[in-house]
Order: structure tokens, then sequence, then C-alpha cells
């Protein structure tokens, strides 16, 4: 039936501890064809609200976050890009992503067309949370994800700022979500759920059906590696195809509105907690710790960000909280619900300091022209956030660990090892990078060759507001 | 008649609009300007990007009144608008040939 979860857990780990257990206890028979629960109403009423604020995260938060950092002539075109390439992402995970991220199939990389059209949904489809005999409404997981989506090549857009063509970034949203993100959600979230772990060799069957970096184990809560290592490496991609805005590195280009990036980061911070917690997706205990981790690992974050400006460049910026807040959450995403609440802090302030020196240091040495840092900020986060996961899920670091729905129960503390588990991650993280890093190779590439990538000069001097929206933010 | 255009430090106008007009200066009028003197701007930072800023904001005031009070009034001006340091700015006198006041017609010095 609808058994699509997201949540992973170390999938090789699980089996070896599943083939030890098959061995001790006889196989337990459960009733296969008992009705499922139905949904819990606290649970889909947070779903509901969850995915409510994710919107708030987008549109406003994202577009104002991007739109106050450019400069004035440029505004319309990221509120605009950010809304419409949400509302392109939201259709097209009606039409094939959801079924393709979502759905199973023969092969461990991408999904089948079983659930395009969300064909056979309907307000009574259910399926599975992370708590054994727990059920959501499918289309309740379906509109939450949709939003992850449509957020994510949202978040691209910001490296290719103030010059790139209307049409061409809505053309390489469509490509990369077809060929990078669905994929890789599948890889990393799609999993048969937490009902199939009857026995030991249930489990395996059930993994073999899973996502490929699910069965290395890696582990992503709410998206570190699907939503900001994905977009944050295509950013940079594209970036560095597109080519440097006229004068950078020669005149300044200063954020026209810093009290818009400010309003934009608040509202992320806020969208965040439907983000994460909702990711957990039932309102239970688990999710207060996921809430209490997103709150910390932001303020520990915004400090971590300010305090290294305040050192080294003599103030401490509102641009610098505001970049900090994102970092934190960026970091925190995969690591939400693996950590301790200590933990969180440290990966919030350990990706904070990173990120500084991604958007500084790095980013000079490397001379790319990533507007807004989507690289910096996404991808360096995202990269600190799924290794840090590994660190800090340990039990020896106030972790969670990984809880064996055969056993339910979770393992032995002292048999968690990081070493294994970072590893783990790093095939998240390398995966992901390099997949996403090919497909908008190509993508970037064969949009500049067929309708161009980048407006003309003259174009770009005038700004974008004007040329591709024929409207102007401020008038009067 | 004499205009005086003061280029002066922002936060300034106070100051100047109270000394001038214990003068008897009946009316002033400001711009928001930039530009650059001895003072070469500064630098500004938004996260990995320094930007040297080539024109510092200032306020332009011009106050257009009869040849005998000029000089009271450049001196006012000078005195409050001055900290000593660079970047407090100019005051550029020049003669005016004539004024009209637009309602009453009124032209010259009553017009000023």
């Amino acid at each position: 039936m609808h058994q699509d979860k997201k949540r992973t857990k170390g999938g090789s780990l699980m089996r070896g501890l599943g083939a030890a257990l098959l061995m001790m206890l006889p196989v337990m028979v459960f009733a296969q064809d008992a009705p499922p629960p139905p949904p819990n109403k606290g649970d889909v009423s947070w779903l509901m609200t969850s995915t409510v604020l994710v919107i708030l995260m987008t549109i406003p938060g994202l577009a104002l976050f991007y739109g106050g950092m450019v400069r004035s002539k440029n505004v319309l075109s990221l509120l605009m890009q950010v809304m419409i390439i949400f509302c392109v992402g939201v259709l097209m995970f009606a039409i094939y992503g959801y079924s393709l991220a979502f759905s199973g199939s023969e092969n461990a990389f991408i999904g089948g067309f079983d659930k395009a059209f969300l064909k056979g949904m309907t307000g009574d489809s259910l399926t599975g949370t992370f708590s054994k005999a727990t059920n959501i409404p499918e289309l309740g997981f379906f509109c939450f994800q949709a939003t992850f989506a449509a957020i994510t090549p949202g978040l691209i857009v910001g490296a290719l700022a103030e010059r790139v063509k209307f049409s061409a970034i809505l053309l390489f949203v469509i490509i990369w979500l077809t060929f990078s993100y669905y994929p890789i959600a599948h890889m990393v979230w799609f999993w048969s759920g937490p009902d199939a772990f009857t026995t030991a060799e249930a489990g395996a069957a059930a993994n073999a059906n899973a996502g490929f970096l699910f069965n290395k184990g890696a582990l992503d809560f709410a998206g570190g590696t699907v939503v900001h290592i994905n977009a944050g490496i295509a950013g940079l991609v594209g970036a560095v195809l597109i080519g440097k805005r006229i004068g950078f590195g020669q005149t300044a280009l200063p954020p026209h509105n810093l009290p818009m990036v400010m309003i934009g980061a608040a509202l992320l911070w806020v969208g965040w907690f439907g983000f994460n917690v909702g990711s957990n997706l039932e309102a239970n205990g688990f999710a207060t710790l996921v809430f209490t981790n997103t709150l910390l690992a932001t303020a520990a974050a915004t400090l971590a960000w300010i305090l290294v400006e305040w050192v080294v460049k003599g103030s401490p910026t509102v641009l610098g909280a505001a970049s900090g807040a994102v970092a934190g959450l960026v970091a925190i995403t995969p690591a939400c619900g693996w950590v301790g609440t200590m933990g969180s802090i440290a990966i919030g302030a350990i990706a904070a300091i990173v990120c500084v020196w991604a958007c500084s240091g790095l980013k000079k040495a490397l001379g790319y022209d990533d507007s807004l840092d989507v690289f910096g900020v996404h991808c360096v986060g995202g990269i600190v956030g799924a290794i840090l996961t590994g660190v800090f899920n340990s039990p020896a670091l106030g972790g969670t660990d990984v809880y064996d729905y055969v056993l339910n129960a979770y393992p032995d503390p002292a048999a968690y090892s990081i070493g294994t588990h970072v590893v783990s991650q790093l095939w998240g993280v390398g995966v992901t990078l390099l997949w996403s890093g090919l497909v908008s190779i190509v993508a970037f590439k064969l949009i500049d060759l067929t309708i161009g990538l980048r407006v003309n000069e003259e174009q770009e001097r005038e700004g974008l507001d004007t040329v591709s929206h024929g409207e102007r933010a401020y008038n009067g | 008649m004499k205009m005086i255009t003061a280029i002066i430090r922002p936060w300034k106008l106070d100051d100047l609009q109270m000394a001038v007009a214990r003068l008897g200066v009946q009316g002033i009028t400001v711009t928001e300007v930039t530009g650059y003197g001895r003072q070469r701007g500064h630098a500004e930072h938004y996260r990995g990007s320094e930007y040297q800023v080539q024109f510092v904001p200032k306020l332009r005031v011009e106050i257009v009144l009869d040849d005998a009070s000029a000089e009271a009034v450049v001196e006012a001006i000078s005195n409050v608008c001055r900290t000593g340091k660079t970047g407090d700015g100019k005051i550029f006198l020049a003669p005016v040939g004539d004024a009209v006041r637009i309602r009453t017609r009124e032209s010259g010095a009553a017009a000023a």
C-alpha cells in the first residue's frame, strides 16, 4: 500500500543486526491484512501547519532574504524567481515528481511512475511515519514534500542573481528537479516504512527496495543533502558557468535593503520549524527534540558568525547575523532528529565559523561570483551538518543513535562507531555533490547553447526588473 | 545679495538650522547629496566583500540673503558644523543677481 516514508536509518547496519537476530529468535508472524490505523488528528494538524510554515519560508522568507541582498534594480527579479519557481516545483511534483521521489521501483536511484498525476490518491490514502502502526494522510505528506521540492531550486537562483535570464532559470529548474532533486530525494529518503520491519528477513527484503544512500546508512533528517548540498553545488556550477557580474571585484555591489534581508532571515527561521520538525511527521515527544535542536543551533550559529566578524573585521553586521542564522539552520537540518541538544549547539557554531570562511577566504581564493553565497552557506553548511550528524549522533555525545525497527529498540550505545557513521555521511555528501554537479553542468551548458543563460551587457546594467519583468520596485 | 552653499555632515543640520534662525535667516533649502573631498569615503563589509565607499553622504544647505548678513551667517555655520576632523564640509559664497518671490512678485533683497 502507501508505505513511502522518508526518515533514513542505517540500512546496512540494521541488516547486520537483523541477521544476527534471526538466529536467536523465532520468526514472528504479523497479521498483514489488519486494517490500517487511522491517522492521529494531532499528527495531521501538525503536518498541515508544517507545510504552511515551509511556504512561509519560501514566499516571503527566501524571496525577501534574497531580494534585500541585491541592488534595487534587481530586487523584483529575485522575488519573482523564487515565487514562480515555487509554483513550477509544486505542480511538477504533482505531475511526476512525487512519484519519481517517493514510489517504489526496480532500482535504488529513482522511483517509478505509479503515482504520476497523484494517481489513486484521495483523502483516505495513508502513508507511514517513523513509528510502527502509525499513519498519516498521504496527500498531506505529498503537500509537505512538494514544498521541499519547490523551495530547493529557489535556493539556487541566488548564485546567478542579477544576470540570469528568467526563461533560462525556469528551464534549468525543470531539468534539475527531474534529474537531480527527485533521484537524490529517492536515494536518501525512500524506504518501505517501519511496519515492514517485522523480522530480520522482512527488513532485509524491505531494504532491498529502499534508496541507494538510505542503504548506505546516510542520515538526513530534514534535507541537508537532498535540499542544501544538492542546491548549493548547483549554485556553484551556475555561478561559474554564467560568469561574474559586471563590476564584480571592481565596483561596489552592496545589498540594497538590509532590513528586508533581516525580515527574510527571520521568516526563514520561523518557517524552518515546519521544515525540520514537520519532517518528524508526528506531533510527539521526539518532535520537541527536533524543535529544540533547530532553536539552539540557529542561535549558536548567529552568535558565532557575528563574533568572528567582530574579531576579524571590527564590527558585527546585520548581514552577518542573518547569514549566521541561515547557516545554522542549514547545518542542523540533516542533524535535527539525530543529535542531542548540546550537540546541536556545537553543530551550529562550527558550521557558522566554516561558512564565514567559505564566504570570504575560500570565495576569494577561488574567485567565483556566487552573488548571494548559495554555495558558501547552503552547500558548505550542508556538508558540515551532514558530517557532524555522523559524529553527534553518537550516544556518547548525547545523540539519539539509530533506532532498530527489527529489535524495536536502540542498539547498544557502546557499539556506536563514529567512523562508520561519518563514512556513511560522506557517501551522502559525495554522491550528492557529484550527481547534482554533473546534472547542473549539463543543464546549464545546454541552456547556454540554446536559449542563452545570461542577459546581454546593456540589460544587465539596466537591471533585470525592467528588462525581464517590465516593472520597477521603487517608484516616486 | 549672496548665496551661501554649505556642504555639511548630515547630523549637523539641526544645529545649523537653529544657529542661522537666531541670526534672522528666514528660509533655507536642504538637499541630500553625495561626494568626496579630502574625506575619502570609508570601507563597508558585506559578508566576504569589502567595498570602499567613495561617495560620502552629505547635506547641501542653500541660503540666499543680503550682503550685510552673509559674513555672520557663514561664521555661525562654520562654528556649529565644525568637529575638527576631515569631512566637516565646505561653505561656498557666491553673488546673486536677483531674486523673485513668486507669490508677490517682489524682487531683490525683499524677496530673498
